[in-house]
This record gives C-alpha cells, sequence and structure tokens, in this order.
C-alpha cells in the first residue's frame, strides 16, 4: 500500500506541475477565431486579444511596400484590409484568390495588422501525402513568425 | 468478414480455410486494383481525373508514381495497400497455427479494410473519370491535355518515401490491434498474442518512427522556414500514435515478464489504433483549422462513424472479458524496473494527451465557449519539453533497474558514475557559458545516459570475454547478437540520445534576413555570405531563380550555396529550394526569399540551427536499433544464462533479468 501511496505522489506531482505548464503556455499563445464579420463588432477585451481570421485573398488587391506587404481578404460578402508586418518571407502559396489565414491584432482603425500568414491554394486539394505528418504547404506556410 | 464470423461460431475447418482464402483474395485484388492505378499514372492517362490533377506530362517517372498517393483518393486506397500487404503476411505466416486466434484476427482485419475499401469505391474513388459526378467538373481544357502536375512541394524524392513509410507505420499498428481484440473476444489464454505481435509491433513502430524523422527531414530542407517541427495538426496526427507505440513497446514487457498491465495494454493498443485512424481523419476533413482543412471533405462523417464502431466494439469487447485481464503481480517498489516503466507510459500518455489536446484546442473551445481558441508552439513546447527530459532520463535509469525491487547498493553501483559524470558535464557546461536551463539539463542526462548504455555493454561484454578469451570488440557484437532485443533496445535509446542532443541545438537557432544585390555580403555567426551571382534558367517543367553564394567559413572558403526558387507554369505554384552546409556542429541554411518589393533585389534569408543533424544521425541510430532487435537471437543464449547466474548473485547484476525473460519466450 505504502509503494502505492509513494507512486501516486509521483504521478499527482507530474500531473499537476505539467498542468500548470500547460496553462501558461495556453496563456501564452492562444489565440481566438474570428470571422471577418465578427471582427467589427468585438468589444474592447476582445479586440486586444490576439486574433486569427480566415478568408480569400481578394484578387489585385497585394500591395509589397517597404516593410509590409498590404492587402484585402474577404469572406461571405465582408472584405478586411490586413498588414502584413512579419519578418518572414510570405509563403510560396500565398497570391491572388488563395484561401489564408491571418494571424495577429485587430487595430482600432479597422485595419488588422498581422504577424503570421498562412495560405493555401484554392483551387486544389493541396495536403497532398504529406498530410499525415509534417505536411505539404502548411508548415511551411505557417513559417512566419516562427523562426 | 462475414464469413469468418460464421467460421468463429461454427468452428468448421472448412469455413476457417475459406474466410482465410478470401483474406488473401481481398488482398490480391486490392493489389490489382493499386496496379491499375500505376498504370493509369505511367501512361498519362488524363481521362481519369485524379490522374490528370496530380500528374503531369513533364514529370519524371519516379514522380508519377509517387502521384499515386498524393492526393485524398489515391492516399486512401494506398492506405488498404499496405494494409493488404501486412494482412496477407500475418495470414501467410500463421496460416494453419493458432487455429483459435487466428479467424478472430482475420474479422478483425477485414473489418478494418471493409471500411477503407468502403471509402475508395463509394466516397471518394480514384478511378473517376471525368463527366462522372465526383469528378472535378471545374476541371480545365488545358490542364486536362497535360495535367495539372504534382504539388511542387512533393517534387522532392524524400517526400516519395515519406508517406509510404508513414502509412506503413499508420496501418501496422492494426496488426498488434487486431490480435488484442480477438485474443480478448476469443479469451485467448496468457500472453501468447503479445509473442506473436512484438515483431509486428517493432515493424510498425520502426516505420512510424522512419516516417516522422523523414517528415521533419522534408519539413526542415523544403519547406524553408529553418526548422523542423512546428507543432501543426498534421505534424501532431504522426506523432500522437508513436506516442502510444512506444508506450505499448514497453509495457508490453510488464505483462510478458510479470503478468501485470493487461488491461492497460489492451487499451493501450485499442488508442494506438484510433490513433491512427484519427490522425488519418484529421488530416482529411475539417476538423482542426489548418490549412490543410480548408476543403471539407466527404469522408469526414465515414470516419467518424468508424472510429465510433472501434471504439464501441473494443469497450464492449473489453466489458465482457475483463476479468480474463486480471493482473499477476502488484508493485513491489518504487525503485523498480516495473515503477519506470508505469512512469513511462504515464509521461508519454500525459504527452500524448497534452498534444492532443493542444491539436483540438479550437474544437473544444468552440464548444465551451462559442469561440475557437487555438494554442501555439508556446504551449507544446513548455510542456513537452520536461516530459521529453524525464523520458530521456527514465531511458538511463529504467532498463537497469531490477524487476520487483533495486537495492541502494546496486543503485550506487549502476548509476554512479554515469551520474557522477552526468554532472560534472553540466558544471562544465555551465562553467563554459551555458545559462539555459532545459539545456543544461539535456546535457547531464545525455552524458548519464550514454554512460549508462556503455556500461552495460561493456558489462556484458566482459563476462563473454572473461568465458571465451575473444576481445572486447568481439564480445560486444556477440552479446548483442545473443540478445538482440535488449541491446537493440539500447541502441535504440542511444538514438534517442542524439535525438535530444539535436533538439537541445535549437535553443541556439539564430537568423538573418538581408536584401542582397550581387556582390554584397552577409555575416552570420562564423560565416561571411557573398552573393555572387543571379541567374534565371528555364528548366523542363518549371523555371528556376538561383543565387549563387560563396560561403566562408572563419576566412576560409568552405563551399558554394545555390538557393532556388522553382516556378511551375502547369499549375502557377512555386516552390522554395533551400540551400544547407551542414556539420555536425551546425547547418547554415540559406534561403532565397524573392525579391525586394521596392529595388527587386534578391532577398536572401540565413539560418544558423546548431546541432541539427544530430536529430537525423539519432533517427537513422533509432531506426537501425530497431532492426536489430527485430533479428532473431542467435542460439548460445542457454550457456549465456550459465555464464552469468553465478555471477549474478542479486538482482542487481544487470544481465540478471535474463533468465525471467527467457522464462516468457516461447
Amino acid at each position: 500500500m505504502q509503494v502505492k501511496a509513494k507512486f501516486g505522489v509521483g504521478v499527482g506531482i507530474i500531473v499537476v506541475s505539467l498542468s500548470a505548464l500547460a496553462w501558461m503556455g495556453a496563456r501564452e499563445s492562444k489565440t481566438y477565431y474570428h470571422t471577418v464579420a465578427e471582427l467589427s463588432s468585438l468589444d474592447a477585451t476582445a479586440q486586444r486579444q490576439r486574433i486569427r481570421v480566415g478568408g480569400d485573398v481578394e484578387a489585385g488587391s497585394i500591395q509589397h511596400l517597404t516593410g509590409r506587404v498590404d492587402f484585402v481578404i474577404k469572406a461571405e460578402g465582408h472584405s478586411l484590409p490586413v498588414s502584413y508586418v512579419g519578418h518572414d518571407p510570405l509563403p510560396d502559396t500565398f497570391k491572388d484568390g488563395a484561401q489564408c489565414l491571418v494571424e495577429g491584432r485587430a487595430m482600432p482603425d479597422g485595419r488588422f495588422v498581422a504577424e503570421q500568414v498562412q495560405a493555401k491554394c484554392a483551387s486544389k486539394y493541396e495536403a497532398a501525402p504529406g498530410q499525415d505528418s509534417t505536411s505539404a504547404p502548411q508548415p511551411g506556410t505557417t513559417a512566419t513568425g516562427r523562426s | 468478414m462475414g464469413g469468418g464470423i460464421a467460421a468463429i461460431v461454427t468452428r468448421r475447418p472448412l469455413l476457417i480455410k475459406s474466410a482465410r482464402n478470401a483474406g488473401f483474395a481481398v488482398c490480391v485484388l486490392i493489389w490489382l486494383s493499386i496496379s491499375s492505378l500505376a498504370y493509369l499514372f505511367v501512361t498519362d492517362n488524363f481521362s481519369v481525373a485524379y490522374v490528370a490533377e496530380h500528374s503531369n506530362k513533364t514529370q519524371p517517372l519516379f514522380f508519377k508514381f509517387a502521384a499515386i498517393w498524393s492526393g485524398q483518393e489515391g492516399s486512401l486506397l494506398f492506405w488498404s495497400f499496405i494494409l493488404s500487404i501486412y494482412v496477407f503476411s500475418v495470414l501467410f505466416t500463421y496460416r494453419g497455427k493458432h487455429p483459435e486466434l487466428m479467424p478472430y484476427v482475420g474479422v478483425v482485419t477485414a473489418g478494418v479494410q471493409l471500411f477503407f475499401l468502403m471509402i475508395s469505391n463509394f466516397v471518394v474513388n480514384p478511378f473517376n473519370v471525368f463527366g462522372s459526378p465526383g469528378a472535378g467538373a471545374a476541371m480545365n481544357f488545358v490542364a486536362r491535355a497535360d495535367g495539372r502536375g504534382l504539388n511542387p512541394l512533393l517534387e522532392y524524392t524524400e517526400m516519395v518515401i515519406h508517406p509510404p513509410m508513414l502509412y506503413s507505420g499508420y496501418t501496422g499498428f492494426t496488426i498488434p490491434f487486431a490480435f488484442a481484440l480477438a485474443a480478448l473476444l476469443g479469451r485467448y489464454p496468457g500472453e501468447k498474442w503479445i509473442h506473436l505481435t512484438r515483431r509486428w509491433t517493432m515493424i510498425a513502430w520502426c516505420f512510424q518512427s522512419i516516417g516522422v524523422i523523414l517528415g521533419m527531414h522534408w519539413a526542415y530542407v523544403v519547406l524553408g522556414w529553418g526548422g523542423y517541427w512546428g507543432w501543426d495538426p498534421v505534424e501532431n496526427a504522426s506523432i500522437l500514435p508513436w506516442l502510444t507505440g512506444t508506450a505499448f513497446l514497453h509495457s508490453v514487457m510488464m505483462q510478458e515478464k510479470r503478468g501485470m498491465m493487461r488491461v492497460w495494454n489492451v487499451w493501450l493498443v485499442f488508442v494506438t489504433f484510433l490513433l491512427t485512424i484519427f490522425g488519418t481523419t484529421m488530416t482529411r476533413t475539417g476538423l482542426v483549422s489548418s490549412v490543410h482543412a480548408f476543403a471539407q471533405s466527404p469522408v469526414e462523417p465515414w470516419f467518424y462513424a468508424f472510429i465510433g464502431i472501434v471504439f464501441v466494439v473494443c469497450f464492449t469487447a473489453y466489458w465482457r472479458n475483463r476479468d480474463y485481464l486480471r493482473s499477476d503481480n502488484q508493485l513491489d517498489s518504487l525503485a523498480s524496473r516495473e515503477s519506470s516503466f508505469l512512469f513511462n507510459n504515464l509521461i508519454l500518455l500525459v504527452a500524448c494527451i497534452a498534444v492532443l489536446s493542444g491539436t483540438l484546442f479550437p474544437v473544444f473551445s468552440r464548444w465551451v465557449q462559442g469561440t475557437q481558441i487555438s494554442v501555439g508552439a508556446p504551449f507544446f513546447n513548455k510542456v513537452n519539453i520536461p516530459i521529453g527530459l524525464f523520458l530521456l532520463f527514465l531511458t538511463g535509469v529504467g532498463p537497469l533497474l531490477a524487476w520487483r525491487k533495486t537495492s541502494v547498493e546496486s543503485l550506487k553501483r549502476n548509476f554512479g558514475w554515469p551520474a557522477l559524470l552526468g554532472i560534472v558535464a553540466g558544471i562544465a557546461g555551465v562553467a563554459l557559458g551555458l545559462r539555459n536551463f532545459y539545456v543544461t539539463v539535456c546535457l547531464i542526462l545525455c552524458v548519464f545516459v550514454t554512460l549508462t548504455i556503455l556500461q552495460e555493454f561493456f558489462r556484458g561484454a566482459r563476462v563473454i570475454s572473461a568465458r571465451t578469451g575473444s576481445n572486447i570488440i568481439s564480445s560486444v557484437v556477440q552479446l548483442t547478437l545473443r540478445n538482440t532485443r535488449r541491446y537493440g533496445g539500447y541502441v535504440v535509446h542511444f538514438g534517442i540520445v542524439l535525438i535530444f542532443i539535436g533538439f537541445s541545438g535549437s535553443a541556439f537557432n539564430q537568423d538573418k534576413q538581408m536584401d542582397m544585390p550581387v556582390g554584397a555580403q552577409m555575416e552570420i555567426g562564423p560565416y561571411k555570405l557573398v552573393h555572387q551571382s543571379f541567374d534565371s534558367i528555364p528548366e523542363t517543367n518549371y523555371t528556376s531563380e538561383k543565387a549563387t553564394i560563396a560561403v566562408d567559413h572563419n576566412g576560409e572558403q568552405t563551399i558554394m550555396l545555390y538557393p532556388e526558387r522553382r516556378f511551375y507554369p502547369s499549375n502557377e505554384e512555386s516552390g522554395t529550394m533551400v540551400a544547407v552546409y551542414s556539420t555536425l556542429k551546425e547547418d547554415l541554411y540559406v534561403v532565397y526569399a524573392g525579391r525586394s518589393p521596392d529595388t527587386q533585389v534578391p532577398v536572401i534569408h540565413a539560418y544558423l540551427n546548431p546541432l541539427v543533424k544530430w536529430v537525423w544521425l539519432g533517427g537513422i541510430v533509432v531506426v537501425l536499433g530497431t532492426i536489430l532487435a527485430l533479428v532473431p537471437n542467435q542460439q548460445p543464449v542457454l550457456a549465456f544464462n550459465r555464464a552469468t547466474e553465478p555471477i549474478a548473485a542479486g538482482p542487481e547484476q544487470s544481465p540478471a533479468p535474463l533468465p525471467i525473460e527467457r522464462r516468457g519466450e516461447p
């Protein structure tokens, strides 16, 4: 019985400390997913959180500027101007019409400042063989902001 | 499958045989079907939608084969194909043996095959011709004439090998699953099924490891973000069954040798199988918002239904036969092999739960709060780094603890020197300027584990060399061949150590990005990069932009690197080709990141990643160790036992567990 108790204590310590770490990690990196339409109606606290938005890149909207890339994403009839300020190159799959996920913060003026952009070519199922692991477009495209 | 059930019920030998032959027939038919798909690809038959989508006239033959499994439809058929190879070998190996067990095994595997074949036939059929329902109607004529071509990211040799390896790992776990379920359903006596499946599990685990490592390497050299692991849902999907599979490989030893943890093992193997199916599901459906998961796919409900059915079957089988799984023994001491296995299992399972919950965080939070919340790399790293280090610790400690109870004296003898030298190495590291806590711990543990492994080999070899008079090197070889499983296991552990050395290097990664016109220079760490020339070259199925960069290391001309970006006109996609200069100390990883928007000057992004090569070396060692463990033992085991037993007065002598080990073997 005593052995079981010792074992229980060991297990307890492990589980508790790892949960604490998990909680800290989650707080540090959690990102809220919103649709483009929801963004305009968020309250002040929600505005300050790290946000992820998905949509299609509007054709012809990509402008390469010094230090940032501006583009517009559209979803369900709403559009959102985005400035990508991340320091990694944009993924190969990022182009007009691509589906993309941007991660960053919403600014009070309605512009979204993204630190990460993931993109996928809209026309085709891409995930392909890699899909069962370190898969195809994904890690590369999530590249931004990871290094 | 129906035939198999009938055979079990009636136990008529003729029916059993017919069920087995039906199993063979299914396998052969699957081979036929995958061969015909291969034929369509090789002959560029673009009237078939799947071929046109994933292949191209100009694509080299090698990649035409790879295209077979590069999309949803084909990859599912490919799944069935690999499963059928396993099933065929199992049915063939054990034909006419274990008449109580094999019919159940045949039924379970047939059930799994049935599911995948149903999907391939009715939901995502790779043989759909244009114009038939389900084939991409939007496909335009130009693409149809020549084929759209493979995703450029996949035009890479490793990517041809990676999926078959990973699938072999995934599907391979079906075999232990089938045996476990079969043993439970048939109330097959004892631990026999574990002996029967041990090799199959190891084979599956080996493939899974190769698959994961290749995937990491591919992500590293192809995707061009400078790292090999990003906790992406698809990466997580591949590591989940690996974690539970590893736990299973260890905990079966408890059952084999001590008759403990029967319930746990059965559930581990069930969970491993469910996770392989779940991994397959996650990467093909919109469950988690990842870039892959944009596309909703018609297979989704099928997979959920299958997971549900498997779970219900497993649970029912367990519930009805749970009395058969009672343990023979209890845990005796905290400092025992048993408890180290328990901790090993616990921690692997916690890692698995952590990764799984992190991956599914968006799904859970949508249920609970209504908003999708995702967690990123910091979450996974915070949890998994300590877990990994604890595992590394157990890797060193576990194998040297005795079964039941270990005395303090033997702890000292087995761990004294390794622990001392490990701590010395740690202090030396800190004295030399190491300031990262985890890396320091990792250093200590790596030294410790390596020394315990070497000590094991040395002690065993000394016994042999004393008996036979041969020198120490040939004794090590003999020793290893006499108990391949044990010493192969040590080799695998050593591979894991190497991998951890590689991981710890990532704490010191650095990178730099610069606009570099021809002639410009960049300095990173001890390297100086000089941009010498820049070309645009048309190739058969793409055009490339390539920079030529001369690398100086500490002022010496070392190597030329050619980072490149390719553009494929057939599908208007581009692919980055990374240039890597890899040494044991560090990798210099150079990416051509396109042209600067204002000046059209090429942008070069350089990364300096210490110790990455050790990860790949470790991976190779792990695989070699697993293969070694699969080699049958050479016979002089008995003599060896007699030799060691008198010396092994206490349970602490390292080869002492051998006699116990023998007991379990058929």
